[in-house]
């Protein structure tokens, strides 16, 4: 996604209007814009057109992963590398090892779905560059990128105060 | 006959209102009930830490463990608290699979709740070893001794990976869930240091659209993965009795009546803390209504029932069994000389909450919060039984003894309060303890305006 370089962003202080507009800017073949908004919005994704997060096969794999992990360590610990007779029980008791690779395939799930979320998202990010406080209270913007295709800073202006902004502003840095 | 969805938030709210409401706590200075309830807690804190310091120094000697009662107070304790871990992880996981929309104004305070039961249970074990200095010996590691190995068939083996994972894996979630309230916190701050502070905690996080589109699906996986794993959670401590050949432990109903009596012990604690939390904070009583009081009432009351099923049916199963050790324990049990505990258990887990049959008193704030009291005093009671009737007196009438309770039992059980309380009073004051950004969304739930939500 574009970093540090200007655009335009339209500030809207209600939900329909923001996917309006959204719709909008993507029927005018913009493509890189993106809306901010304090929550989810689920009309939004379709508005703009975003793909399914991938995160389910992140978390897939990482589960999968984990549980070779935990399968691989406990029956490699306790049949090969020290193998000690408790109770009679054989070296391979693969029941007694289910919870064991139980847990490592959530936690492994877990931490890599979470690890992906942050680099999807670029996250941690430090001094995010911010449009307007209120965009995490109670309004909603559009911002679309200088380098957008079709990107013409006074039609963009025109549409966005025709669909209903409060305030369309140039951003030097998002 | 059309029945109208309940509104979820009360009040006609806009949504800078919840912004302001929720955030409020955290931008303004503590009141007086408050800091006295804080003051109190904080010294139980202390005391606590004074205690387990003094265990730590002396020896677990000091607590009434001996033989034949090689489990006590601390590992009651520590199922008590992860107990009432579940219901946080319940509201916060499962309900939201379940698309249940009441849950999302609870679910950050019983999630916390969670994380704070857990870090409390999670003690016990650890001091429990008697040498906690040597308690990294429980994670396989490789070391010079062999390296020699944890014993991975062992269920005590399998409680230290589950109760881990659950705690890893209950504050990701936790945390991951207020990143969006913290950028909240961090644009209304006008003061630089609470700027600073929550936008680190925030970790820049933007609200654009692309990063919201992930971070509902890494919220619906997490939930997914939460819910497996807390039914994970107290079934593997089940297993610490269960897979024992111990008459009144070695039986196969323990996993589900575990969980049960895990969920049933969670929500009664989630009903004396947002009674509490709606007395202290009453701009709150909009977003946690009566209503949401009500749902989880009922789900105290059904879930008392499901472990009252389990204590009639585990009697059933003693007297069919023909098992003669199995019979004389459970005999022993409700007339033997803890007696007294079996009948308290009964009481207040499966008498008392039948109260909430009636609507008016599943919707009255003082019938519930002491039913929710009864119901933690029960399910404590619930542990101490199943870990001292069983095993006080075991095959051999010559290995028998009861307990030797002492001043330090007593000690630890009231002070792993101090260091709940503690927490849990810290989080209200710096954490968002409704979530904003889930909130918001369900403004419009059963508003004439706009309820096709």
């Amino acid at each position: 996604m574009a970093q540090n370089q200007g655009g335009m962003a339209a500030i809207f202080l209600d939900e329909q209007k923001t996917v309006a507009a959204a719709i909008r800017c993507r029927e005018s073949g913009l493509k890189k814009f993106d809306a901010i908004s304090p929550y989810p919005i689920h009309a939004m994704e379709e508005a703009i057109g975003i793909k399914r997060s991938p995160l389910p096969y992140v978390a897939f794999v990482g589960g999968l992963v984990g549980m070779v992990v935990g399968l691989a360590f406990t029956i490699w610990t306790s049949a090969y590398d020290w193998p000690i007779n408790v109770g009679g029980k054989p070296f391979v008791s693969l029941p007694a090892f289910i919870p064991i690779v139980f847990e490592l395939t959530i936690l492994f799930s877990a931490l890599s779905s979470l690890s992906a979320f942050a680099w999807f998202c670029r996250l941690p990010k430090i001094d995010p560059p911010m449009i307007d406080p209120d965009l995490s209270s109670h309004k909603f913007a559009i911002y679309v990128p200088s380098d957008d295709h079709g990107y013409d800073a006074n039609k963009l202006e025109q549409m966005f105060k025709e669909l209903g902004a409060v305030e369309v502003k140039k951003v030097a840095v998002y | 006959m059309i029945l109208k969805r309940k509104q979820l938030v009360l009040g006609d709210k806009t949504l800078k209102d919840i912004s302001d409401d929720i955030c409020a706590p955290v931008e303004s200075f503590p009141g007086k009930g408050w800091v006295i309830m804080f003051l109190g807690a904080i010294t139980l804190l202390l005391f606590y830490l004074m205690i387990l310091g003094y265990i730590i120094a002396k020896g677990m000697g000091l607590l009434g463990v001996n033989h034949p009662n090689g489990w006590g107070t601390m590992i009651i304790t520590f199922v008590f608290w992860i107990g009432i871990g579940h219901a946080g992880t319940l509201i916060s996981a499962v309900l939201f699979l379940f698309r249940q929309k009441w849950r999302t104004s609870v679910a950050r305070t019983a999630e916390a709740m969670t994380v704070f039961a857990v870090m409390t249970a999670g003690l016990f074990p650890l001091l429990h070893t008697g040498r906690p200095w040597l308690d990294l010996w429980l994670f396989p590691y490789p070391n010079q001794r062999g390296p020699l190995w944890v014993n991975f068939r062992s269920p005590l083996l399998w409680d230290v990976f589950a109760v881990s994972t659950y705690a890893t894996v209950s504050i990701c979630f936790w945390y991951i869930g207020m990143v969006p309230d913290f950028a909240t916190i961090k644009d209304r701050a006008k003061n630089k240091v609470r700027r600073m502070i929550y936008g680190a905690l925030s970790l820049g996080w933007r609200g654009t659209a692309r990063n919201w589109s992930h971070y509902e699906m890494l919220y619906l996986l997490l939930a997914g993965l939460s819910t497996p794993l807390v039914l994970s959670v107290h079934t593997i401590v089940s297993f610490d009795f269960a897979v024992a050949t111990l008459p009144g432990w070695h039986t196969t109903i323990f996993p589900p009546y575990f969980v049960a009596g895990a969920i049933f012990s969670g929500f009664a604690m989630v009903v004396t803390l947002m009674t509490l939390v709606r007395i202290g904070f009453p701009a709150f009583k909009d977003y946690i209504t009566i209503d949401h009081m009500e749902v989880m009432n009922k789900i105290i009351m059904t879930t008392g029932l499901l472990v009252g099923y389990a204590y009639a049916s585990e009697f059933f199963i003693a007297w069919y069994s023909g098992n003669i050790y199995e019979r004389y324990v459970f005999i022993n049990r409700a007339f033997g000389p803890y007696g007294w505990s079996y009948w308290i258990m009964i009481a207040c887990n499966t008498i008392i909450p039948q109260i909430f049959w009636f609507r008016r008193f599943r919707r009255s704030i003082p019938v519930m919060f002491v039913v929710s009291i009864f119901v933690n005093i029960g399910m404590w009671f619930e542990r101490y039984v199943i870990t001292i009737t069983s095993l006080h007196r075991d095959f051999l009438p010559s290995s028998w003894g009861n307990y030797a309770w002492s001043f330090y039992d007593a000690a630890v059980l009231f002070g792993s309060f101090g260091l709940f309380l503690t927490l849990f009073l810290l989080y209200l004051r710096v954490f968002p303890a409704v979530s904003i950004a889930e909130v918001k969304p369900v403004l419009n739930v059963g508003r004439d305006d706009g309820g096709h939500h």
